[in-house]
């Protein structure tokens, strides 16, 4: 059974201008101990749909779906309590600026004892107190900071980017989730740091056995354990399955456009050469194309692109297209 | 023959706060020469910390150099000279959220630079906004509109058109290329690069991406904490062999690279 089942998932809201369907019947489906990679460009819905899972959206807006559902239990018929102590006890997140997320009043040892689940030291006080320091020290091994000491002793101000995220992670996992969202964990780091972050969550997701959903705006930076791809764009989703077979043989388009305007690909260009690129603009709430939301920006598009098309299959992936690229020939 | 832009020994210190005026100032960069050729981009690259930021707003004149010159066409430029520099050195920011004034029009934000430096009437200026306006891909329309009515990508191309608009010879774009999405940084490369082979725009482009840094830079130069240690052709940087800390920053993308061609079988590097 998926730990994750998500199908057709909408959300509405009331814009200035009238009502917007921020997401448009997204489907995903997220094993136990898979890596799940979200790409979409900024405005794409996917820290809504990260958001929607987490359950802390706006209550004015509409979340329909026909299934919303975790290791089979449906979270949109739950109360909020009920759903509160599921989300706090198997689900975590981290973010893309980890100074913002950091408590600056508390040093790094406060925040992590904090996250530490009560029912995990037991004994006297000064057991617990000892327990519980070990465990932060653990924590901070777990996540690849040697120097624990120094550290722990510390205020976020204190700490570098790369340090700082990492200890927002050690937050994170202390309770043990079992699916950690980590949205655009890596966006505005340095590459050197940026490689640091995705080893380690590549690693924990093999060594804690926790689902990892990581939601990146570009093809290049998803983790190199990750399994599966799903792309976004304007609430819509486009095509998604094994990374393999959707890095090299796209089915949508944008997936094709994606994976050339990502840096790896520049990188093969010939130096001051035209990049490729989709022409125009994500477009804004106030103006959403109707049918598929690629169509105006998309070179392959035709008539037929003004009604939304049905999901279609083909092995390992499933897109949402009327004319795919790369069909196999028959 | 002079060069377009030539820097020889720019360093600059910092006193710490609360300090005693003979205890020891902080280097936020050491002594830096380099030259930049007409219709050349050079790029610098490092990691945070490394002064990438220092060199560039001296260049651009925002902060004063503790020492050192800097030669425009031969002639020595001084930090007070801003009439000369701002029209020969522009400066695109990293968040044209920020760097763009949300109470005045595109058009107005245009004009200001031209009200101060150059002496032409008000038909000529809205023609040159106009003219420049359609170089950077926008429309003569747009010079009505307020910054927050334009997405991302247009707001940087204003903060380019912004840039170009007295002709400068230097345009310093200081991070730009970061927070944009793949599709818009595409569009603004091009853009970048059609406007330097039309008006033979010089780029000093400060980034920390060896990707696009391979694509646009005739010659690199890279920092490492205050100190040039290097400072090349990028083709023979590239080729040669180098040390390591310059070879890890120039090759990052080859560690991850086989995921895109398709290659890995999903294995978790370490």
């Amino acid at each position: 059974m998926d730990l994750l089942d998500i199908r057709n998932l909408t959300i509405e809201m009331d814009g200035p201008h009238g009502r917007v369907r921020v997401l448009d019947k997204v489907s995903l489906q997220l094993k136990e101990g898979e890596v799940h990679s979200l790409v979409g460009e900024s405005g794409s819905g996917k820290s809504l749909l990260a958001k929607a899972v987490i359950g802390v959206l706006n209550p004015l807006w509409d979340v329909t779906a026909d299934r919303l559902w975790w290791n089979g239990k449906d979270l949109l018929a739950m109360t909020p309590k009920q759903r509160r102590a599921i989300t706090g006890r198997d689900m975590a997140m981290i973010f893309q600026d980890p100074l913002a997320y950091l408590d600056p009043n508390s040093t790094v040892a406060e925040q992590i004892t904090e996250a530490i689940p009560a029912g995990d030291v037991t004994g006297t006080f000064m057991h617990r107190r000892i327990d519980r320091k070990t465990r932060v020290a653990q924590l901070l091994h777990r996540v690849g900071i040697r120097d624990h000491d120094a550290i722990m002793q510390s205020y976020p101000y204190e700490l570098s980017e790369g340090v700082a995220q990492k200890v927002s992670i050690a937050i994170a996992i202390a309770h043990r989730p079992k699916l950690l969202i980590a949205d655009e964990p890596t966006t505005a780091m340095e590459p050197s740091t940026k490689d640091q972050i995705q080893r380690l969550l590549g690693k924990l997701a093999v060594s804690q056995n926790m689902s990892v959903l990581l939601i990146t705006q570009d093809v290049a930076s998803i983790l190199p354990a990750t399994q599966r791809v799903s792309l976004l764009y304007c609430g819509q989703m486009m095509e998604h399955g094994d990374t393999e077979t959707i890095l090299n043989r796209p089915a949508h388009p944008y997936t094709d456009a994606m994976i050339k305007m990502s840096l790896q690909a520049h990188a093969e260009l010939e130096p001051k050469s035209k990049l490729p690129s989709l022409p125009g603009a994500v477009p804004t709430l106030r103006h959403m194309p109707i049918g598929c939301r690629l169509g105006p920006r998309c070179p392959y598009a035709q008539k037929q692109c003004v009604k939304a098309p049905l999901v279609r299959h083909r092995e390992e992936q499933s897109y949402y297209c009327h004319f795919p690229l790369n069909e196999p020939e028959s | 023959m002079s060069h377009l832009l030539e820097a020889v020994d720019l360093f600059k210190t910092f006193r710490p706060r609360r300090a005693w005026p003979w205890s020891k100032k902080s280097v936020a960069l050491e002594p830096t020469s380099f030259t930049l050729e007409a219709g050349q981009t050079l790029a610098i690259m490092g990691e945070t910390g490394s002064g990438k930021s220092t060199l560039s707003k001296i260049i651009a004149g925002v902060e004063a150099s503790t020492g050192g010159e800097l030669y425009l066409n031969g002639q020595k430029l001084n930090y007070a000279q801003s009439k000369r520099r701002c029209q020969n050195i522009r400066m695109v920011f990293q968040d044209s959220d920020k760097s763009l004034n949300q109470q005045l029009t595109v058009g107005q934000q245009l004009e200001e630079p031209l009200l101060f430096n150059r002496d032409m009437p008000s038909s000529e200026r809205k023609q040159l906004i106009n003219s420049t306006l359609r170089k950077v891909g926008l429309l003569a329309e747009h010079a009505a509109f307020y910054p927050h009515m334009l997405s991302t990508g247009q707001k940087q191309r204003v903060a380019i058109a912004r840039a170009i608009i007295l002709d400068p010879q230097i345009v310093v774009a200081d991070e730009a290329l970061v927070a944009l999405d793949p599709s818009v940084r595409a569009q603004i490369i091009n853009l970048m690069l059609d406007l330097q082979k039309d008006m033979g725009i010089s780029y000093i482009i400060v980034t920390h991406s060896p990707q696009i840094v391979k694509h646009i830079a005739d010659k690199i130069l890279i920092l490492y904490r205050g100190k040039m240690i290097a400072f090349n052709e990028t083709e023979r940087l590239l080729t040669e062999k180098q040390q390591p800390y310059i070879e890890a920053l120039l090759h990052e993308h080859l560690t991850n690279h086989s995921q895109i061609t398709g290659n890995s079988s999903a294995k978790v590097t370490e």
